[in-house]
């Protein structure tokens, strides 16, 4: 393996097996303690061998000169206190990642494949945990990806290099909203290099197969890469899946020149993952028992994405987790909310009204969208009208409390057109088909349709030349 | 690694994330600076017991073995004061980012590193002092024109002072060149240089201390008239997410009128940093015209950089903001976000298994808040000049709860409070800052200041815009329930007069080139032309014409379009609206007067 860097962990391919002891002082949970140890260092990557002769993956928590605290991914059950063996690798966890070896291909958590295929081995030996990207070295992102979702592309854009998760809740259609987003995310202008990443934390199997077919029905299946993780896999092994699949998407989209989008779910389930393994450690939680670096560590995964002066490719996440009782204040996409680049929420109340997908535009939030559209990117009117379809829906609901109130038939005539509105909106807007393809012409084209119902004068967020040039003719085609 | 145990060095004893022990601990003292293991890592002690020193270190301790030795440096975390500063970004221990992308590539890797302030490049170099003269701490050296909008003074370190016995004449000279000896009274000659090193934890010395009468404008309306923050005063943004913080923090390094801007990127996305990096070499300083970036120096510990490291970025932002502050200029220090560094603090003292209080967070957490807080403040410095540093910190609260312990404890040690609201967000009315809840303590120092500038007016046009927002608040419960058609005109007046208070001047937009920034005397003719458009107001609902009729008047359009068409602050373009006001409301009340069959409605 012909690599420049020799010592930093990154670029590490030393394969030497370390020194080995026999014995474990202690299990409790996921964790064993060992006693005795020597020249081992902390994060190592560890292999239990049981006393049947099965191994184990492990890694190293805490570490002092005469004992280790190891982390083991699939379970403590069945070792034994005396014939248990432990090796030390004198590495920490590592994905070895090649373009030809990686793409079409599944593997589990760990980054073992599970297609039948062999292990990769060409390529690059890379830790893990990634290392943060110089802020220096990033390139801003902006450029726009149409999904052909109104609710996305018109006012919540998404652009290159975007971390932008979907928050849901339990049963809603976040896998298809997902799903759709793969198979039309495109960009206005040009058709290019891509692969999509996906990795499965703690979901069903027929979720993943779900998204394993629906890849294969568009043909993508040789440009994605699959790290699945089921309900029924190791809850430590979480922890690894998210990392081993983004080391796989920074390997493609730096390295090789590709357009990476990285699909990971549930990260709720990654999250019960690491206050199950705080817990067991018996750490001092914070909210809800998770632990106090659940943010750090959170982030550690969401900023491996982005894009980098002069590479070509890009990372862009899509992280799906369900809000535990549909809470949107829960720690989980609280702090996910404070690190990613806006979200997309679904809504249960729309759901219910049979409206798919169900956006509520309201708390969703794109932080990237200035950045992404406007003139020469997707079209001049597209602030303007996404901040007046932002403003009328908001007005619209609470038109609808006061209704809900004084009756639809005492609203005063404005009003009525709101409530009015907040229904097209829903219904026409929102609403679309799972295979619906909307250009962002359209989106916005639907958009000035539904606000030229109010009088000029309730139009603040745009501008009279836009309402000339747009509103009026909205219909006679797009003309850009 | 080989280790002779005959020499005495501490060793490795224990690892867990960024805590290390080591022993002996009594080689090594409390908050000394050290380097960790084979790579060197940085880390600082913050713990002796026994003869077991407990180490914060600052980089990723992956692969760090117990055994391995541990270097003191004999002495505290410290940053490097000097020419070089401005327009760089560093991490949260002062190393220059842009060194790290040359020497390690696109990714940050570990272990020691080139120095803070570069060795290699030659200052122009002005003596300001003669061989001779008696200086003390704080006495400006002499001077360097370090970018066209920033003449750095150079300082004599606050712990020297004596006999100027050498001073080099006018020329280049770079960092490492002896520029001044001085002789202290016992006789020791000291060799200055252009930069001294500062331990980040202490406060640097000031000789005075004045209270903040000087409104510190920035440019943002609701900030500048409603909820003012002074020169030297301390304020807090607290918001839950997607609610603007960031784009907050952002317009106020952009237009803040402080002489240097101190950005602490603390914990946050690395995007934001690049957004910063990218836009500010491009913006221009409307009072210099000269790109902001040349008054700005940023720090950036993002979300995925180490975490102790975030809790010492704090503290080196400070320090510098305190130098420049020693230099007689007006320092402006945004944090964000100031609960990640909480964070950072609760996370370092889980794992030393301390007692944790309320949430988790250590007990000293609102007597650290408080000390940096302080930090802040308008002084005389030691050279006899006027400097000020004022805060600005961002407070992420969990769940947008500003009953959490970071806001709660913030609240208490801050002036300013400009709380950010959901619900103004999510309908994207921007700064959403709450009129309702926020609140500041500079209004009455920051004044006199105002009445100077715009006549007496200001305290009560002020006055009177809140009353009808505050009146607005009021209302709004009833038409919750009622609809606002319920209510007579005499109240519509008030909501209708509240709600171009809230559209045309508090609600600004960040991303338009006229509106992302406001003079002040443009704010004050803005809010002069709103208030008398409400005034007249009353005359026409005292008529008994419909309210309706007013709000459709033709003005109307122009009031909504000002901020973002008069670009000026001269008062003519808003005192040719306010005589439109006047010509249009009496023609309606000439109207009103005459019998008309439609008099009514």
């Amino acid at each position: 393996m012909s690599l420049q860097g020799k010592t930093d962990m990154n670029t590490t391919t030393v394969t030497a097996p370390g020194p080995e002891f026999m014995g474990l002082d202690k299990i409790q949970g996921p964790l064993v303690v060992i006693q005795g140890i020597k020249d081992v260092g902390y994060g190592e990557r560890v292999e239990i061998v049981t006393s049947s002769g099965e191994t184990r993956q492990g890694r190293v928590l805490a570490i002092s000169r005469e004992a280790a605290v190891i982390e083991v991914f699939h379970g403590t059950s069945g070792l034994d206190q005396e014939k248990t063996r432990v090796r030390f690798l004198g590495r920490p966890f590592e994905m070895v990642v090649s373009k030809e070896e990686v793409l079409g291909r599944i593997f589990n958590g760990l980054g073992a494949p599970i297609d039948g295929g062999p292990p990769p081995f060409q390529g690059q030996a890379r830790n893990v945990n990634g290392l943060p990207i110089n802020p220096v070295a990033r390139a801003y992102p902006e450029d726009f990806i149409q999904t052909g979702i109104s609710t996305i592309d018109g006012m919540n854009t998404l652009v290159r290099g975007q971390k932008l998760p979907i928050f849901s809740g339990s049963g809603l259609p976040h896998n298809d909203l997902a799903m759709q987003i793969v198979r039309q995310a495109r960009l206005l202008t040009e058709e290019s290099n891509f692969a999509v990443i996906f990795a499965a934390m703690g979901v069903r199997h027929e979720e993943a197969e779900a998204f394993r077919k629906s890849f294969e029905e568009s043909g993508v299946l040789n440009n994605v890469a699959m790290f699945l993780n089921l309900a029924d896999d190791p809850a430590v092994e979480r922890l690894i899946a998210p990392r081993v699949a983004l080391t796989a998407a920074e390997y493609l989209a730096f390295e090789e020149g590709l357009h990476v989008l990285v699909i990971l779910t549930d990260m709720t389930n990654y999250c019960e993952a690491l206050r199950e393994v705080a817990t067991s450690k018996g750490e001092v939680p914070s909210r809800k028992g998770y632990p106090g670096y659940l943010y750090s560590d959170l982030a550690s995964i969401y900023e491996r994405a982005g894009r980098i002066h002069g590479r070509k490719g890009s990372v862009t996440q899509i992280p799906i987790l369900t809000m535990p009782d549909d809470d949107i204040t829960h720690p989980i996409p609280d702090l996910t909310g404070y690190i990613t680049e806006g979200q997309i929420v679904l809504d249960r109340t729309l759901f219910r009204k049979g409206i798919y997908p169900p956006v509520n535009v309201l708390p969703s939030l794109s932080r990237l969208m200035s950045d992404g559209i406007g003139e020469g990117k997707t079209r001049e009117d597209h602030k303007n009208i996404s901040s007046q379809l932002y403003a009328a829906y908001s007005k619209a609901k609470q038109v609808e409390r006061l209704a809900s109130i004084i009756g639809e038939e005492d609203l005063s005539v404005t009003d009525k057109k709101y409530f009015e509105f907040s229904k097209r909106f829903e219904q026409e807007f929102v609403n679309q088909g799972r295979d619906e393809n909307r250009s962002i012409f359209d989106t916005l084209d639907l958009g000035w349709e539904l606000v030229m119902t109010f009088p000029e004068s309730e139009l603040v967020r745009v501008t009279p030349e836009e309402i000339e040039k747009y509103g009026k003719t909205s219909h006679s085609g797009n003309q850009e | 690694m080989k280790q002779n145990p005959k020499r005495e060095t501490p060793l490795v004893s224990f690892v867990s994330g960024p805590v290390v022990k080591a022993s002996p601990g009594h080689l090594l003292s409390m908050n000394e600076m050290v380097e960790v293991g084979a790579q060197r890592l940085v880390g600082e002690v913050i713990g002796l017991e026994g003869d077991t020193a407990t180490i914060q270190v600052y980089e990723d301790t992956t692969g760090l073995k117990p055994g391995t030795e541990v270097l003191g440096q004999k002495m505290p975390l410290f940053v490097e004061l000097g020419p070089g500063l401005i327009g760089q970004i560093f991490d949260g221990i002062q190393r220059p980012l842009d060194v790290l992308k040359e020497r390690w590539g696109d990714f940050i890797k570990r272990g020691k590193t080139s120095f803070a302030l570069s060795r290699e490049k030659v200052w122009r170099f002005e003596p300001k002092i003669q061989p001779g003269s008696l200086v003390t701490a704080g006495t400006i050296l002499g001077q360097v024109r370090e970018t066209e909008a920033v003449t750095h003074k150079i300082l004599v370190p606050p712990n020297v002072s004596g006999e100027v016995k050498r001073i080099v004449p006018p020329g280049n000279y770079t960092l490492e060149e002896v520029i001044a000896e001085v002789e202290t009274q016992s006789g020791l000659v000291v060799p200055l240089r252009m930069f001294h090193k500062w331990p980040v934890r202490m406060p640097r010395p000031y000789r005075k201390r004045f209270m903040p009468t000087v409104p510190l404008l920035t440019g943002q309306r609701v900030i500048d008239t409603f909820f003012p923050l002074a020169k030297g005063g301390t304020a807090a943004i607290p918001g839950g997410f997607g609610t603007g913080k960031t784009v907050t923090q952002h317009q106020l390094s952009k237009w803040a009128d402080a002489d240097i801007i101190i950005y602490i990127g603390c914990g946050e996305r690395g995007n934001e940093m690049t957004g910063v990096l990218t836009d500010f070499p491009r913006l221009l300083d409307p009072r210099t015209q000269r790109p902001l970036i040349e008054r700005t120096v940023l720090i950036a510990n993002t979300s995925d950089m180490p975490v102790a490291a975030r809790e010492a970025s704090i503290y080196t932002g400070i320090t510098m903001a305190e130098y420049f502050r020693d230099q007689g200029y007006d320092v402006a220090l945004m944090a964000d976000s100031t609960s990640r560094w909480a964070e950072a603090l609760r996370e370092i003292s889980g794992r030393l298994e301390e007692m944790p209080a309320e949430e988790g967070f250590p007990a000293y957490l609102a007597s650290r808040l408080a000390a940096f807080y302080e930090r802040s403040g308008r002084v005389q410095t030691l050279s006899d000049e006027m400097g000020s540093v004022s805060i600005i910190g961002a407070v992420s609260p969990p769940g947008g709860d500003f009953s959490e312990p970071v806001t709660m404890h913030t609240k208490r040690f801050v002036q300013c409070f400009w709380a950010l609201d959901k619900e103004l967000a999510s309908a994207r009315y921007f700064p959403a800052i709450n009129y309702l809840e926020s609140y500041s303590a500079y209004v009455s120092a920051v004044s006199d200041w105002w009445t100077e500038k715009t006549g007496p007016e200001w305290q009560e046009l002020r006055e009177r815009a809140v009353q009808i927002l505050q009146e607005d608040a009021k209302l709004q419960n009833i038409v919750k329930l009622l609809g606002e058609e319920a209510l007579p005109d005499d109240q519509r007046r008030i909501i209708e007069g509240a709600k171009l208070i809230k559209n045309d001047f508090l609600q600004q937009s960040a991303f338009d080139p006229v509106d992302t920034y406001c003079q002040p005397l443009k704010q004050f003719y803005l809010l002069k032309t709103i208030m008398h458009f409400i005034k007249r107001l009353h005359d026409i609902v005292s008529a008994r014409i419909p309210l309706f009729r007013a709000m459709e008047l033709p003005v109307v359009e122009k009031i909504h379009r000002a901020k973002y068409t008069i670009k000026g602050e001269e008062p003519e373009p808003f005192l040719e609206i306010m005589t439109e006001i006047d010509q249009q409301m009496d023609a309606l009340l000439e109207r009103s007067r005459e019998p008309t069959h439609e008099s009514s409605r």
